[in-house]
């Protein structure tokens, strides 16, 4: 049965056996360009719409209601219209620094190294893999394992500071219950709570937040209470990726939201004063 | 099953193309199979091999997905052929069926996977701490579980066969033990009972977990469902900045002096060996040892056993199929049997006249 012929076996000297010779670089049928393709589609979008937004300096605040939007949270140059500059006035107003410029790089970091945007640009970007058992582009491949992407071990520094980011976006939810009356409430403030709602359960279904919790211990009997913990996260973490995407778009719609109320394209809907 | 002479067909006929060959070429061969009703890729190539194709090479073994042997690639996709049923495919599709493409051939559908058992090798063993006398340790059941998951492998390959790591880029292959022992080295270092606590510099430094990049195919095409990304590399990953890059764990470390306590917790575990509890037996007796070992004739000269064959690289061959000979080597020398006789062992009875 085992009988061969020309070539030695493997293990003797000289021979190193060989790959199937399949000549179709892949023979996957179903669409596996489909995800990738969206992939870019999607975020190639809403990088644009942040960017122009982080630089048009202007439309972010809503003084009646005292809305501000994430993107100039907290707004800290001295571009900054004094009312909305929660935390102080500390650069300087050149157009190229982002109104939220102590903010803006953490939450790039965060979502840059984030294990499921890893996945997704890897993927659709950097093709490698474009999609399973699909020819990577590269001819070398080393990982992470080198500078810089050795760099996607920062994940955890910024997951500590988009968790102190979260407090300052809820902080600004809970300024925004406001009208020139006093105390007001409208469709603005639902949908900045929405969006606060949605940064935190991303923010804490993030791996690393799931590894600090409790997945780094080796008991779990003997930590129940970090158990109980790890379990909680453990059960958004399954849906990390979809909020990513959500928070995305409630960010965006948050963003928008504001930004018409502020240049009285609407008014907004009113539900106490 | 591929009765050519029953009265009455149920099936439909469909196309198949399959990889024929060996390490020197081969192709896609096309085939025209009947297939019915509840069947899996797998019946189709049994039908084959039972009809049109008596040569067919193709592994397989239990037909339930528990066993792991008849990994291919249909239509591109890593999966079990037993596992694939061919109601998932349209009635005019055709059917593509090939090697997994990360091992080198042996023949048709069947794959050298002994890189795989190399990596098994080389990946350190579970060490519980050395003077645990069975039943001493009840494992809690919230500690079971973590590591259950990892358990259910059924080392079909599927995952080592899809990561690109390896798959598109074989010169990663040193360097590289792939997910299934990434799964391995999880099970291990978060077992309660493990001494070990190399297992992160490990698992970096000589599994290659840097070269993972978390782009998941790996958990897409385990047929046991096992998150092998999400339980198992990016917690060991995130072990491993643990070690290397946070600055709280840092901090609390220095504080709560955890390090230190954990090594101190090691030493103690690990103290005992070589002193009060490696004599045999369980007695603490201090005279047992010197009794137990009076019959011992240590410098007796007996035969060295003939080493057992090897192949190129020194080790054992992992199959017959990449091995010159019938049959796997006895690992205590081609001379050896079972039971030895009395002359080559160095124990003699205290009595006995050498």
């Amino acid at each position: 049965m085992t009988t061969r012929t020309a070539p030695p076996p493997a293990g003797l000297p000289g021979s190193v056996r060989q790959r199937a010779a399949i000549a179709a670089r892949t023979l996957r049928t179903d669409r596996w360009w489909f995800a990738p393709l969206i992939t870019v589609i999607g975020l190639v979008a809403w990088v644009t719409y942040a960017t122009v937004r982080v630089f048009m300096h202007d439309r972010y605040w809503v003084g009646d209601y005292h809305y501000l939007t994430p993107f100039y949270s907290p707004c800290v140059t001295e571009r900054c219209l004094p009312e909305a500059a929660h935390f102080g006035r500390v650069l300087p107003g050149w157009w190229i620094i982002p109104d939220a410029a102590l903010t803006l790089p953490f939450l790039l970091l965060f979502r840059l190294t984030c294990y499921y945007y890893r996945k997704a640009y890897y993927r659709s970007f950097w093709l490698s893999p474009p999609a399973c058992a699909v020819p990577d582009a590269h001819k070398r491949y080393t990982g992470e394992t080198r500078f810089p992407l050795l760099g996607q071990n920062l994940h955890r520094y910024a997951f500590y500071a988009a968790a102190i980011i979260s407090a300052i976006n809820t902080w600004d939810a809970i300024l925004a219950f406001h009208s020139p009356e006093g105390f007001g409430f409208g469709l603005g403030n639902v949908i900045l709570v929405g969006n606060v709602l949605m940064l935190w359960a991303y923010t804490l279904s993030c791996h690393s937040c799931r590894h600090v919790t409790g997945g780094r211990l080796k008991h779990f009997s003997r930590h129940p209470v970090r158990y109980r913990l790890w379990t909680f996260v453990s059960k958004l973490n399954v849906r990390h990726m979809q909020l990513a995407w959500i928070t995305l778009g409630t960010l965006a719609l948050t963003d928008f939201y504001i930004m018409a109320v502020a240049s009285g394209w609407i008014s907004d809907l009113r539900f106490i004063n | 099953m591929g009765n050519q002479d029953a009265p009455v067909k149920t099936g439909t006929t469909r196309h198949f193309r399959i990889w024929r060959g060996d390490e020197s070429g081969g192709e896609l061969v096309d085939y025209q199979v009947e297939v019915n009703e509840g069947e899996v890729v797998l019946d189709v190539i049994h039908r084959l091999q039972a009809t049109q194709a008596p040569d067919l090479a193709c592994r397989w073994n239990c037909k339930a997905g528990k066993c792991g042997s008849c990994s291919m690639e249909i239509n591109g996709m890593p999966r079990l052929g037993c596992m694939t049923r061919m109601s998932t495919f349209d009635d005019n599709e055709t059917v593509t069926i090939t090697p997994l493409r990360t091992f080198p051939i042996i023949r048709d559908l069947v794959t050298d996977v002994s890189f795989n058992y190399e990596k098994a090798r080389e990946t350190p063993a579970f060490a519980p701490p050395p003077d645990l006398a069975p039943g001493e340790y009840r494992m809690q059941q919230v500690d079971v579980e973590r590591s259950q998951e990892f358990r259910k492998c059924i080392e079909c390959f599927l995952c080592q066969n899809t990561c690109h790591v390896i798959r598109d880029h074989e010169e990663n292959k040193p360097a590289f033990s792939g997910p299934r022992f990434f799964i391995r080295a999880a099970e291990l270092d978060m077992h309660p009972l493990d001494t070990r606590n190399d297992r992160k510099e490990y698992a970096q430094a000589s599994q290659g977990l840097g070269y993972c990049n978390i782009t998941k195919c790996c958990t897409e095409v385990c047929p046991e469902g096992i998150k092998i990304t999400d339980n198992a590399i990016i917690p060991m990953k995130e072990r491993v900045v643990d070690r290397r890059y946070d600055p709280l764990v840092w901090l609390g470390s220095k504080i709560f002096r955890r390090g230190q306590r954990e090594a101190e917790q090691t030493a103690r575990e690990s103290a005992p060996v070589g002193t009060a509890h490696s004599h045999a037996g369980a007695s603490h007796e201090p005279g047992a040892e010197a009794e137990a070992e009076r019959g011992v004739h240590w410098g007796r000269q007996v035969p060295q056993p003939q080493a057992p064959a090897v192949d190129s690289r020194g080790r054992l061959p992992i199959s017959e199929f990449t091995f010159d000979r019938p049959a796997a080597p006895s690992p205590f020398g081609e001379d050896v049997t079972f039971p030895m006789p009395p002359k080559d062992l160095n124990y003699a009875h205290p009595e006995q006249k050498d």
